[in-house]
């Protein structure tokens, strides 16, 4: 036996006819083992100076010097690939028995996409005493249905060997991968997209329109309230609806008027539409009020919307009285909203640092419970009725489960200040927060930790957030008058994907979540720039927290046994509930 | 009791107009109410008092926060001797001819009736109503729990959520037209094999013409040919059956179909029902040693494969696979009983023999292959049956007999039982390399051909092989210590276990032997230049060579002496700058001679691994089997991959994703609307907003 066999020679050397007796082992009598080994094997030129046979041209004919380089087709075969072996047989002589094509000089063999050319081994190179007009053919069948297109746009058919064994180190080979969809993710996260300026003072209130995906409605510190078109980034409509701060800002489901509450004492309500040529703009509607509103929603199905201020309103839309109004406690209402789901709900925060939620049905509150600090605001979840998230002025967000407001379900804590706004996105799936500390974050609803933080120079304390109807971008209105408008997912690409593009997504995706516990890894997807105030107070309320720990710790170790509570995370920010 | 309130309310409302200016009243009336008795019991209180200050339960001083019961104008105190007051001391004094006689009557009547209870506070009431609305609001809620446990553990979400659904059309509409038709067949067969079968229970006459009927239309069916594949319809839902699932469906309900017409019928005869049953018996009665042969070859050497299959066919041509288990037993009696001079069972089992090889001689002549053999096999097996019945019989009868010898057996010499092995297995089973299973056994067959020739190892089964005395080899104890001593990792590499084969196939072992030693020769000259075990050996001297900490030589050549190229240091100097490493802890393979066992942590690798158990995972092989199955398409079918890289969640670009609404997960939204239940509510603005709104419309 030869070594190395001729498909493992380099073309130059191989492009000559296979070794030994490859001249002349047609001929009947000078048979070798090699030659029958090998007796499949000849390249179309080599058929022709044998003059036995015609070439036809074949639809892709294997060029000569390219052949010798493959396998014997027993091994690269791959339509075959679960045909038992046969170890008696070489491999030789079996691929020979495949052979096609129904007139006798010529044949093709196949081989996946790739066709190349066996020579017939004639009956008398192996039995001499049979004459050469006795020739048996063994034929290559050959099933179209692996290489034959149904229609002429379908890909190609490339059949392809599963074998696991051909297609070793499967773990590191997923793992760099994944290292590398990773950084890639780095690379491209560019989540800012626009900034839309216009205003005149700090934004203070943002609202969505329920029909319309371009459009944004925002309310100033001045009073002024403008339109967005978030396509075009440019505003299309200002309206002057209050003296004094837009405290509060709604839309009605159906998208074709708005709501603005202010600092003036006065609901007031306004079309969607700009005014006709010649008109003024004026609201469809004012209500005023006794004292100041601090925040308005609107019910999500019916001509009803909300009011907060030191009580909680509801308004029928046809009426200047509320035709319902709650209370418990005394102290100014920041917020109120509305359950996307079961909509007869509410829930308001308070500055005594409660939480009240309102049965507008029964007209009554439901119940109450006092955090360690005041809430800013509360957001319920659309896609979980009784789950709301409260954005505390502790630094952290609450998420509660309404049924048991004594655990919340979990606690999220990254901000390094005072969160004053948050929103969920519309699968309810994650939320965004708004802080003073000039980012908003990003946070998975069941995770505590924030996966994605948001800056820039520029951006002051952010004011009000909201998350897009379609659930691929983010607004936030900040203190420096400006809106920004970032990519919810940072390193997405947008505009339509190819299928070939959105397979690769998910699959770097998929492989990002396997590997993501792999310490080289999860340090780069972890990775984020911060700014320097930011990164700074970080490291200082690490320490901070590492003390209160320890003091913890210590008194637990140096008391007696049992006498100091473990209070949890969760339950250390609960005052009370009360029912 | 109903009295006293009664009168307590009755004083309370006397008292009304008092009670404005209360606190001023309240100071007064405590200094002057000292009675004698008052006196006694402010000083009893002042003491204890005084006595509580110092000791731990410091009692909290009595607070009269009503003041309405102390102080009144008739001096009436319910405090002190606490009796209670009754409405019939209030009314004892009271004349019956007085101008009081009709307030008393009054008062007796009310009496009689019943009171009312005494409304709660404000603040009670409403705590009672949000409880009650917060109860109810839970269980509207909890209707959510299971849509939000389904959404939260989904493989994944399309949004937005609610879908457009096709109106639904009445069936007929929806079916194609054949399909349609042949719904309805379907129903009609169906029909008529009910109705068929209710006229078997009543009249069967009736129901075995309709029975005739059914076998024409059968008949006519058959020679219609209409269910076969020749059809226009056929023929071109055999070109769609390759796209399309249905078509493919219906051409293989067609050729059931036909399959079914076209049936022989064939009337089932008893005997061929018991044919088949023989059949699957004599399939199940193949035994297992074919197979086992073929999983007791080591890999897929194809020698060894080679070896077996020879192995299987010979075993088979030899003897019937049914009677192995019967050699081993024989084989025992027979060393038992060939010594005893005239055994009833001895005979016996001899005659049992002859016939046994009798019948496998004419089975030989038969069949050469082991399948052929099956068929025969199975009727001699019956008689085998019947013979081993016969026997068992005999040997019940003799069984006492036997007892009785079993006394006298015990006296035999046991040398005197070893003896009769067949002398013509002995060479053979001399070459077998199982046997020579350790250093011990080599030495002692060394000795034992020199003491004895007789005293080999014998082929015997691993019963008798412990059966061995030890006074056969008297000098056991030594050797063991010699053996232990001598043991070297060479021998113990090469030194074979024994094969399980031998234990399966007992009786072929003679021929086997020779093919193994073929085998084992052709083997050898196939991995002729290779030694792996010396390589090994090498190898792992090398990795503990360098795994041994290096002395540090400091010694430079030429330094401090005279002379140039080519002198080398002194060995007092290569002493004096030799730094000696200190000897390291004992490799951990010290005692494992065929293992390497790498001491080295790789430090680049560990930067790639993970260092605790991730969360959702409670056993490390569960991490590590999600690790291991990979998800890309070099390892999956596209199928399979696109299912593994499903993403989690899907949002469409442009699309709006509204809350999620009760119909969209199947259940009824409420009829009413929020705004006309709080319209209907009675309850609607609270007392504090009117006086609000009082207090608004006043100024």
């Amino acid at each position: 036996m030869q070594w190395p066999p001729p498909w493992r020679r380099s073309p130059l050397l191989s492009a000559s006819p296979p070794p030994g007796p490859a001249k002349e082992f047609l001929r009947p009598g000078r048979v070798s083992e090699a030659a029958r080994l090998y007796s499949h094997y000849v390249t179309p030129a080599e058929g022709a100076r044998e003059g036995r046979w015609q070439t036809r041209p074949s639809l892709r004919p294997a060029s000569p010097t390219n052949a010798p380089q493959q396998p014997p087709l027993a091994n690269v075969c791959q339509q075959n690939y679960g045909a038992p072996q046969d170890p008696v047989e070489p491999a030789g002589l079996r691929s020979a028995s495949h052979v096609t094509g129904s007139s006798l000089g010529k044949a093709e063999v196949s081989c996946g996409s790739r066709r190349r050319w066996a020579e017939l081994v004639p009956e008398s190179s192996w039995s001499p005493a049979v004459g050469a007009s006795k020739m048996k053919v063994k034929m290559l069948s050959r099933n179209p249905d692996n290489y034959v297109r149904e229609t002429k746009l379908d890909l190609q058919r490339v059949p392809r060997n599963y074998d696991p064994t051909l297609h070793p180190f499967e773990v590191p080979r997923e793992y760099v991968r994944a290292l590398n969809a990773t950084k890639l993710e780095r690379v491209f996260a560019k989540p800012f997209l626009a900034s839309l300026d216009g205003h005149r003072d700090g934004v203070n209130c943002l609202a969505k329109h329920p029909k319309n995906l371009a459009t944004v409605l925002s309310g100033a510190c001045d009073g002024e309230v403008r339109i967005w078109n978030l396509t075009q980034r440019n505003c299309i409509r200002t309206v002057q609806a209050h003296e004094g701060f837009v405290r509060g800002i709604c839309t009605r489901f159906c998208g074709t008027s708005f709501f603005t509450v202010g600092d003036d004492k006065t609901v007031k309500q306004w079309k969607m539409d700009g005014p006709g040529y010649g008109e003024e703009e004026e609201p469809l509607h004012t209500i005023l009020g006794k004292t100041v509103y601090t925040g308005i929603d609107h019910h999500w199905k019916e001509a009803v919307f909300a009011t907060c201020g030191q009580q909680v309103d509801i308004w029928d839309e046809q009426r200047t009285n509320p035709i319902c109004s709650m209370t418990w406690g005394f102290d100014s209402i920041s917020s109120v909203k509305f359950n996307p789901v079961e909509t007869f709900l509410l829930g308001s925060c308070a500055s005594d640092r409660n939480i009240v939620l309102y049965d507008m049905r029964q007209a009554t509150p439901l119940k109450k419970v006092i955090l360690d600090m005041r809430t800013n605001t509360i957001c319920w979840n659309p896609m979980e009725a009784f789950i709301f998230t409260a954005a505390n002025e502790d630094y952290n967000l609450y998420t509660f489960d309404m049924r048991a407001l004594d655990t919340p379900v979990m606690v999220h804590m990254d901000h390094v200040s005072a969160v004053l706004d948050v929103d969920y996105s519309p699968t309810g799936k994650e939320f965004v927060s708004a802080s003073f500390d000039k980012s908003i974050r990003i946070f998975p609803v069941d995770k505590s930790r924030s996966r994605e933080v948001y800056h820039t120079k520029r951006m002051q304390h952010v004011i009000c957030v909201k998350w897009t109807s379609d659930s691929k971008y983010i607004m936030c209105g900040s203190d420096e008058m400006n809106i920004r408008l970032w990519k919810a997912n940072a390193s997405e690409k947008l505009g339509v994907l190819t299928s070939r593009e959105k397979a690769a997504k998910d699959y770097n995706q998929k492989l990002k979540e396997k590997f993501q516990h792999y310490p080289h890894i999860k340090r780069i997807a972890r990775h984020r720039h911060l700014p320097k105030s930011i990164y700074s107070q970080i490291q200082e309320q690490r320490i901070m927290k590492e003390a209160r720990r320890r003091k913890e710790v210590n008194r637990i170790k140096h008391s007696k046994p049992g006498s100091v509570p473990i209070v949890s995370e969760k339950k250390k920010h609960i005052v009370a509930v009360v029912k | 009791m109903t009295a006293n309130r009664l009168a307590e309310s009755l004083l309370a409302l006397s008292q009304q107009e008092e009670l404005v200016d209360l606190p001023k009243d309240y100071l007064l009336s405590g200094s002057e109410d000292e009675g004698d008795n008052d006196g006694e019991r402010e000083h009893q209180k002042l003491l204890e008092a005084i006595s509580s200050l110092d000791g731990k339960n410091r009692r909290k001083l009595a607070e009269r926060s009503e003041a309405s019961l102390k102080v009144s104008e008739f001096n009436v105190s319910s405090e002190g001797s606490g009796e209670k007051l009754v409405l019939a001391d209030l009314l004892e004094p009271v004349k019956t001819s007085s101008s009081l006689a009709t307030v008393k009557k009054q008062l007796n009547r009310v009496k009689s009736k019943k009171t009312v209870e005494l409304p709660l506070n404000k603040e009670e009431i409403e705590r009672i109503h949000r409880e009650v609305a917060f109860n109810k609001t839970t269980q509207v809620l909890s209707k959510w729990d299971p849509v939000v446990l389904k959404n939260r553990q989904a493989e994944q979400l399309v949004f937005p959520l609610e879908k457009e659904e096709p109106a639904i059309a009445p069936i007929e509409h929806v079916l194609s037209g054949w399909k349609y038709h042949k719904v309805v067949k379907k129903g009609k067969a169906k029909k008529a094999l009910k109705e068929f079968e209710q006229l078997r229970k009543v009249n069967p006459a009736a129901a075995l013409e309709e029975l005739e009927k059914i076998e024409k239309a059968r008949m006519m069916e058959r020679m219609s040919l209409k269910h076969q594949n020749s059809g226009k319809w056929a023929k071109s839902k055999a070109i769609m059956a390759k796209y399309d699932l249905e078509a493919r469906q219906a051409m293989q309900e067609q050729l059931a179909k036909n399959k079914e017409l076209t049936q022989k019928l064939q009337v089932a005869s008893e005997s061929e029902e018991e044919e088949g049953g023989t059949e699957e018996v004599e399939e199940l009665l193949v035994p297992d040693v074919v197979n086992e042969v073929q999983m007791n070859a080591d890999g897929p050497n194809p020698w060894m494969l080679r070896s077996c299959t020879s192995d299987t066919k010979e075993a088979a041509t030899q003897e019937d696979p049914e009677q192995l288990p019967e050699p081993e037993a024989h084989e025992v009696s027979e060393s038992e009983g060939e010594e005893r001079p005239v055994a009833e069972e001895e005979i016996l089992l001899r005659e049992f023999e002859e016939r046994r090889s009798l019948r496998k001689r004419s089975e030989l002549s038969q069949d050469a292959e082991p399948a052929g053999s099956q068929e025969t096999k199975d009727s001699s097996s019956q008689e085998v049956l019947s013979e081993l019945r016969v026997l068992a019989q005999k040997l019940k009868e003799n069984d006492q007999s036997r007892k009785q010898k079993a006394s006298s057996e015990g006296t035999i010499p046991q040398v005197q039982r070893e003896e009769p092995a067949p002398e013509e297995e002995e060479p053979l089973l001399l070459q077998r390399p199982e046997r020579v299973q350790t250093l011990e056994e080599l030495e002692e067959l060394g000795k034992e051909e020199c003491f004895q020739n007789k005293e080999l190892p014998r082929p015997v089964l691993e019963g008798q092989q412990s059966e061995r005395t030890p006074n056969n080899r008297p000098d056991a104890p030594k050797e063991k210590k010699k053996k232990e001593q001598m043991i070297d990792l060479q021998n113990l590499l090469t030194t074979q276990s024994p094969s399980v084969k031998s234990l399966a196939v007992p009786t072929i072992e003679e021929l086997e032997d020779e093919e193994e030693r073929n085998q084992r020769q052709m083997i050898k000259e196939a991995f002729a230049g290779d030694d792996v075990i010396r390589d090994f050996l090498k190898e792992k001297r090398e990795a503990v060579e360098a795994s041994k900490p290096k002395d540090v030589d400091l010694t430079l050549p030429g330094w401090g002496e005279w002379g140039g190229v080519g002198l080398k240091p002194s060995a007092k100097k290569r002493r004096r700058f030799l730094i000696k490493a200190p000897e390291g802890p004992p490799r951990k393979d010290k005692n494992l001679p065929n293992v390497i066992i790498n001491e080295k942590r790789n430090i680049h690798t560990a930067a790639h691994q993970v260092r605790v158990l991730p969360y959702p995972f409670t056993h490390h092989w569960q991490f590590e089997r999600t690790i291991q199955t990979p998800i890309g398409s070099t390892w999956n079918t596209q199928r399979a991959f696109q299912k593994l890289t499903t993403p989690k969640v899907v949002t469409k670009p442009g699309h709006i994703i509204n809350p999620i609404k009760a119909e969209d997960v199947g259940y009824r939204s409420s009829s009413r609307s929020d705004l006309s239940v709080i319209q209907r509510n009675p309850k609607r603005i609270t007392t504090r907003h009117k006086k609000q709104l009082k207090k608004s419309s006043v100024d």
